[in-house]
């Protein structure tokens, strides 16, 4: 059974702290563990439900980012470092050579036109709390000038190697999480696209 | 990083000898509704004790210091366990401390445990590692290994670890194994080899008498992986005591030496960087000048295709250890067979063959206890224990059953472990009929690798017959 509004948990930032309201847990009374064939008792149930409240720090601007259908990456501009100029996506908020913070920049168009599969998998089964739909088609995709490659889902289409791919954005209801960002083979239209996604 | 310096290419240096004095294991299964984990512990431990004709209380006498592989607390809910452990096996207060590397996790405490000793703080260090992944539901056990991935980056992503995982085995399969029917089979030896050899071995899970057409006909898991293609969930435990060579011969007539090294990548894949290939000492730049033109897609190191963790741990352990040439050097090896696909994909790391031509490792035949071809022992036979496909996988304690595996051919005691009636009934298993021995003849030097998930940590073992070292101190 969803939650209703009134069940779930939500968390603000007032005067730089976490201010939870609403419910964050429901207590549920544990259960015996019998053994059938012997009748003794050999455990328990612990039943749990708890969220977790979680800072994206310096990665922010990225996933904000995918709500409002850009994609957002990083560059290290330090001159003094030996890998100045790389570009990285996943986005990483300081060059893991010089540790300099990098330059958050806009990739939106690279990904637009230069994204491909370098790999993928398609799998039926997921873990719980997936909210993808199955089966899940993984995909890493390499993007021209990019020194790193992003893990992401294919919504349309069937991956292959090399093939080209255009990132779609979940920005009529973002969840801010990574799913905001999926990619579909060239040549979708907009009809064909998951609910809530754009290009 | 990218480039190495000097200062981190040196070869790691032990400041004096270690040595293995003794091993032991639990009973390793898929669940155990009715055991504590300190139970399997205990198991492993006692184990150790009597292969050195010890109680357990006299063995502990000569430990000071305990490493404790466990990785997925949050599985048993129970932050310390470690504590627990300690504790059920009667060893406060002694300095103990928990290490947590993923499927690499054994082979790190073995790590820690053999520095402790070689840096003169300890004598003796105990590192034993244990698993639980029964306690849960499958689909939140799914979840809670998806969260060894990057939580914001891959996780959310179906909360399946395989599926991140995976796509490594994509990439080689289409580069390197280039799709054809024979390499599919290859893979598929490979499953039927580790689940036959589980078949002598009464700690294993997942014996199987099985055919490399059964392996292609089990269900898929994510093309072109099938289900007896993966390794085992397992629960269950496994130890080895370390010493300096006084306090080893105190308490075996025969310990072995060891030595241990360990390598490391990024915890995503999509976040390796191209680099050139760290050779090993059987390599030249000339062994991979036209890799790209034979394999091609292959241009990218380590890519998706190598796990440069292995190689660096190899990169050092080899030269630490005197071994030029893994075939010849050694006599027996286990390898971190998650997959067949990645169980191919090590062979290279660790240069039983080239990048790119890992296959050859087995279809040569010298990936066997007895080679199919010469009907003469393999030369280099890997993972008789059945390995994570057929003898289990929990991970904490996996690095260290592979490790204890190894010993026990160089000790030439296998049957001992492997043969006792008692043993197989004690662990309610049938001993088969045709039960063979898988005792390697002669065994005096061996390597087990312990390997966390996409290759974010890797720790190579090589033990050796003290009689039969490759290279002076
Ligand atoms: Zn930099």
């Amino acid at each position: 059974m969803p939650k209703t509004e009134k069940e779930k948990g939500f968390v603000d930032i007032i005067n730089g702290r976490y201010k939870p309201r609403g419910v964050f847990h429901t207590i549920e009374k544990n259960q015996p563990i019998f053994d059938k064939d012997t009748g003794k008792l050999a455990g328990v149930t612990n039943p749990r439900d708890m969220t977790y409240i979680h800072s994206y720090g310096g990665e922010a601007p990225f996933f904000e980012g995918l709500g409002k259908g850009r994609l957002m990456a990083t560059r290290c501009d330090n001159d003094k470092c030996e890998t100045r100029g790389s570009m990285y996506q996943p986005f990483r908020i300081y060059c893991p050579d010089c540790l300099r913070k990098n330059t958050i920049i806009d990739m939106t168009d690279i990904a637009k036109t230069t994204a491909k599969i370098h790999s993928y998998i398609i799998t039926h089964r997921s873990g719980a709390f997936n909210t993808l739909p199955k089966p899940i088609k993984f995909i890493n995709v390499e993007f021209e000038g990019v020194v790193t490659i992003l893990m992401s889902v294919l919504a349309v289409g069937e991956p292959e190697i090399n093939k080209k791919v255009i990132p779609i954005f979940n920005t009529k209801a973002p969840t801010y999480t990574i799913t905001d960002l999926r990619f579909v083979v060239e040549g979708t239209s907009k009809s064909e696209l998951p609910e809530g996604f754009t290009f | 990083m990218i480039k190495f310096s000097d200062k981190q290419l040196k070869i790691p240096k032990l400041m004096r000898p270690v040595y293995l004095a003794t091993v032991g294991m639990s009973k390793f299964d898929r669940a155990f509704p009715e055991t504590r984990t300190e139970e399997l512990c205990i198991q492993a431990f006692t184990a150790a004790a009597d292969f050195v004709n010890m109680t357990p209380s006299e063995l502990k006498k000569y430990i000071h210091t305990c490493y404790y592989g466990h990785f997925a607390d949050h599985f048993g809910d129970q932050l310390l366990g470690e504590a627990v452990i300690h504790d059920r096996l009667g060893l406060d207060p002694l300095g103990n401390i928990g290490v947590k590397t993923g499927g690499a996790t054994g082979g790190s405490a073995m790590w820690e445990a053999v520095k402790t000793v070689a840096s003169g703080y300890s004598d003796c260090a105990l590192a034993l590692g244990w698993e639980r992944m029964d306690e849960v539901p499958t689909d939140e056990g799914n979840h809670l290994i998806s969260a060894a991935a990057d939580k914001d980056w891959e996780t959310p992503l179906g909360h399946i670890y395989t599926g991140y995982y995976a796509v490594m085995a994509q990439r080689y399969w289409k580069i390197f194994g280039k799709e054809e029917d024979s390499f599919r089979d290859t893979m598929a030896e490979i499953a039927v080899k580790n689940r036959g050899y589980a078949r002598m071995n009464p700690h294993a899970q997942g014996p199987l008498k099985i055919t490399i057409e059964d392996v292609k006909n089990s269900p898929i898991v994510a093309y072109p992986l099938r289900a007896l293609d993966c390794c085992l969930m397992s629960v269950g435990s496994a130890c080895g005591i370390v010493c300096d060579e006084k306090t080893a011969y105190e308490i075996t007539d025969k310990p072995l030496r060891i030595y241990i090294a360990a390598g490391s990548h990024t915890l995503r894949v999509a976040d390796r960087r191209n680099m050139t290939i760290p050779l090993l000492p059987n390599e030249t730049t000339e062994t991979y000048k036209d890799l790209g033109t034979r394999f091609p897609g292959s241009d990218r190191y380590p890519g998706f295709t190598g796990f440069l963790a292995a190689r660096m741990a190899a990169y050092y352990t080899y030269r630490m250890a005197g071994v030029v040439d893994p075939i010849e050097d050694l006599d027996v090896i286990e390898l971190h067979d998650a997959f067949t696909i990645s169980d191919i994909q090590s062979y290279e790391d660790l240069g039983l063959r080239p990048y790119g031509e890992g296959r050859d490792y087995i279809e040569s035949g010298d990936g066997y206890l007895i080679n199919p071809h010469t009907k003469k022992q393999g030369k280099l036979p890997s993972n008789l224990s059945g390995g994570l496909i057929g003898c289990m996988h929990a991970v904490g304690a996996t690095g260290l059953m592979q490790i204890a595996e190894i010993g026990y051919h160089i000790w030439n005691r296998w049957d001992e472990i492997h043969e006792p009636q008692e043993k197989w009934d004690a662990f309610g298993r049938e001993k088969p009929d045709d039960w063979t021995s898988l005792q390697v003849k002669n065994a005096k030097r061996g390597l087990a690798i312990s390997h966390a998930g996409v290759g974010s940590h890797v720790t190579t073992t090589i033990l050796m017959d003290p009689n039969h070292l490759l290279k002076e101190d």
